[in-house]
């Protein structure tokens, strides 16, 4: 029976990360091939760093990656911290309607923000005789918007564990409302506020969809660009180029994990020692 | 104690969601004095400590620091320092740190700050303690951090709120002791949140004792003891025999069909009083001698028996030394001063009768058991 669950775990496994195995190995492949191995090299690597319009979308993905997820930081923390003061009834509303943009569809919050993209510029250049069009800054406000509802929901635990009384002794010691955030609630909820920070980076990494409806000609995000090469035809660089995000992708949800467990663990020790209190 | 008050409370009302959790309050505060405020859960005495700290604005009434109005003073800008619940340590700040926050945020000098801190953790007995951080200290080293927190503020008030709640009964009787002298040393106004009777009598030179959002009395430990105002303080402020009674005459009061001698005057002719005997001021005598009724219960508690004796169908709760059996007759005699008599209130009635008497009511008056959060959660939610 235990022989049996561990061939159907394996069989699993298999089946969820064979694909990114064959696009992982192939990448290293010596030779345009995606079905005979001709040795190691990296030579996929190295065309990759010299395709101009790889490199361009990259540094789009990457300024917007970042930027949006600071701006989304900063928001969602002080929505966060909003709705956390907000009275039962109120909180719930508000997180509802936060969870609504996580459970939608993405295609449909892409279209949505790509209609009113398109309606509010052809109204700005009607009326003002601006020369607006969508690009980088439809991008990157697509993007924070839908980064937004995630740092929330990454916040909001935090500050339900924090101590509701630590910002009232900071203000019962002299401090006031805003320094008094910084100093005792920040440092508090600051392992929610990271992994939220990364929870959008990430996400903006690798968005498709959205990126695909609201860049408009302007701008290209790198899963855009593969989109567009894979369309024509997949080439090695497009398996080392996804190899990259992958690799990077992995890498910061396995931050994000390693963070979570960390803050689980110290938050039973310290119910632990509550209790033995 | 000075003439003028440190901080006056004048007709303070708040509701919360339409609901009323505080009413008509008036209260007068004096420099250097333990004040407690003492009641139920709900009773709205953590929400009068926190319209002096400035956490909550009531909807009527004013706030008086001295002669100064400060109903709109924000808590940082007011001279009162605050003991919460559960002591609200900074948790990523070590001891150190935690103490000289509100000095830090003042701007003051590290020598002055570090000379503070230094006497503050010796004065609480935490010297040494200065790098540990928070989480590594037991409850009651918590409770002591918190306390040198408050008071290396050197504020003119300290206010508290349940501080000893959390900590196991040897260590609570400890840091009552030790709350008490350093009051008295440092000359500093404490305003105690409580709903433990016996840590107010014991340390408070007043107590206000609390329910329903009202005060019900305001006076020396003695004074509530002795003359509770009504049935509730009776019955809150330790264990009394309650009776319906009449008033025939200055010093003379009827119940259970006979006139007794009583030192209360002032009241109406034939008005309807409730009587209050406490059980420790009932003396046993052979039946032939007094009152009889019957051993119904005896359960010993240490220094004496608390025995139920049923007096023609209402049941007494006596305290005494002497082991008397259930289902053995026994006679009582009660002295003129045994006898307190109060004006009936709405509480008259509700208290008072053991005929349901039971262990269920030690575990109300048990400290430990935590009533306390309720209040404070209704408070902030409210907020």
């Amino acid at each position: 029976m235990k022989a049996l669950s561990r061939v159907y775990n394996s069989l699993i496994f298999l089946f969820l990360y064979a694909p990114i195995a064959v696009l992982i190995l192939f990448s290293f492949n010596d030779s345009k091939s995606r079905v005979v191995w001709n040795g190691f090299s990296l030579k996929w690597y190295e065309q990759l760093f010299q395709n101009e319009m790889i490199m361009e979308s990259l540094q789009v993905t990457l300024l917007v990656a970042i930027i949006a997820s600071l701006v989304a930081t900063v928001i969602g923390t002080a929505a966060a911290v909003g709705i956390h003061g907000m009275n039962n009834k109120l909180k719930k509303v508000f997180l509802t309607v936060n969870n609504i943009p996580v459970n939608n569809p993405e295609i449909v919050t892409g279209v949505a923000l790509m209609l009113l993209f398109v309606a509010i510029i052809s109204f700005m250049n009607h009326t003002f005789g601006t020369h607006l069009k969508m690009g980088f800054g439809t991008l990157l406000i697509a993007h924070i918007t839908f980064d937004i509802p995630y740092v929330i929901l990454q916040i909001m635990p935090k500050l339900r564990q924090t101590d509701k009384h630590l910002y009232e002794a900071a203000l019962d010691l002299g401090c006031h409302p805003v320094p008094a955030f910084f100093k005792v609630i920040l440092p508090e909820i600051a392992s929610g506020v990271f992994t939220g920070l990364l929870m959008a980076f990430t996400l903006s990494l690798d968005d498709f969809v959205i990126s695909y409806c609201t860049a408009g000609s302007g701008a290209q995000t790198l899963s855009v660009t593969i989109y567009s090469m894979v369309r024509r035809r997949v080439t090695p660089e497009v398996n080392a180029v996804s190899t990259l995000l992958f690799g990077s992708v992995l890498l910061l949800l396995v931050t994000v994990n390693v963070i979570q467990i960390h803050n689980e663990n110290k938050l039973k020790k310290e119910e632990r020692r509550g209790r033995a209190r | 104690m000075e003439k003028n008050p440190i901080i006056t409370l004048k007709d303070i009302a708040l509701s919360f969601d339409g609901e009323k959790v505080l009413e008509n309050l008036n209260l007068s505060i004096y420099d250097g004095e333990f004040v407690t405020l003492l009641g139920p859960s709900g009773c709205g005495k953590t929400t009068t400590l926190r319209i002096i700290g400035g956490f909550l604005t009531p909807d009527s009434g004013d706030v008086f620091f001295g002669a100064k109005r400060v109903n709109d003073l924000p808590p940082y800008k007011r001279p009162v320092n605050t003991i919460f619940q559960r002591y609200a340590l900074f948790p990523h700040l070590n001891v150190y740190d935690n103490v000289a926050f509100g000095m830090k945020v003042q701007k003051k000098k590290k020598a002055e700050i570090a000379e503070t801190v230094e006497r503050m953790l010796t004065m609480v007995n935490l010297k040494g303690f200065e790098k540990r951080t928070v989480s590594t200290l037991s409850g009651g080293q918590q409770q002591r951090v918190a306390i040198a927190r408050a008071l290396a503020n050197n504020p003119k008030v300290l206010l508290l709120d349940e501080p000893l709640a959390a900590l196991d009964l040897k260590l609570r009787k400890d840091m009552q002791n030790e709350l008490k002298n350093m009051q008295k040393s440092l000359g500093i106004t404490f305003i105690y949140v409580t709903h433990d009777q016996e840590e107010a009598l014991s340390m408070s030179d007043t107590v206000v004792v609390m329910d329903g959002g009202e005060i019900q009395q305001i006076g020396t430990p003695l004074d509530i003891y002795n003359e509770p105002v009504n049935a509730f303080v009776a019955d809150f402020i330790g264990e009394s025999n309650i009776l319906d009674g009449v008033r025939l005459a200055d010093y003379k009061v009827k119940f259970f069909g006979r006139v007794f001698d009583c030192l209360d005057a002032g009241f109406e002719k034939d008005e309807p009083v409730d009587v209050v005997i406490r059980p420790e001021d009932i003396n046993i005598v052979p039946p032939e001698q007094g009152l009889t009724g019957t051993v119904t219960s005896v359960t010993f508690k240490g220094v004496h028996y608390e025995t139920i004796v049923d007096f023609y169908g209402f049941k007494w709760l006596i305290q005494t030394t002497e082991y008397h059996p259930v289902g053995s007759v026994i006679g009582i005699v009660l002295d003129p001063d045994d006898i307190h008599i109060m004006k009936k209130s709405r509480y008259s009635g509700m208290f008072g009768d053991y005929s349901s008497y039971s262990e269920e009511f030690d575990e109300m008056n048990d400290p430990t058991i935590d009533l306390v959060d309720d209040e404070s959660t209704a408070a902030e939610e409210a907020d």
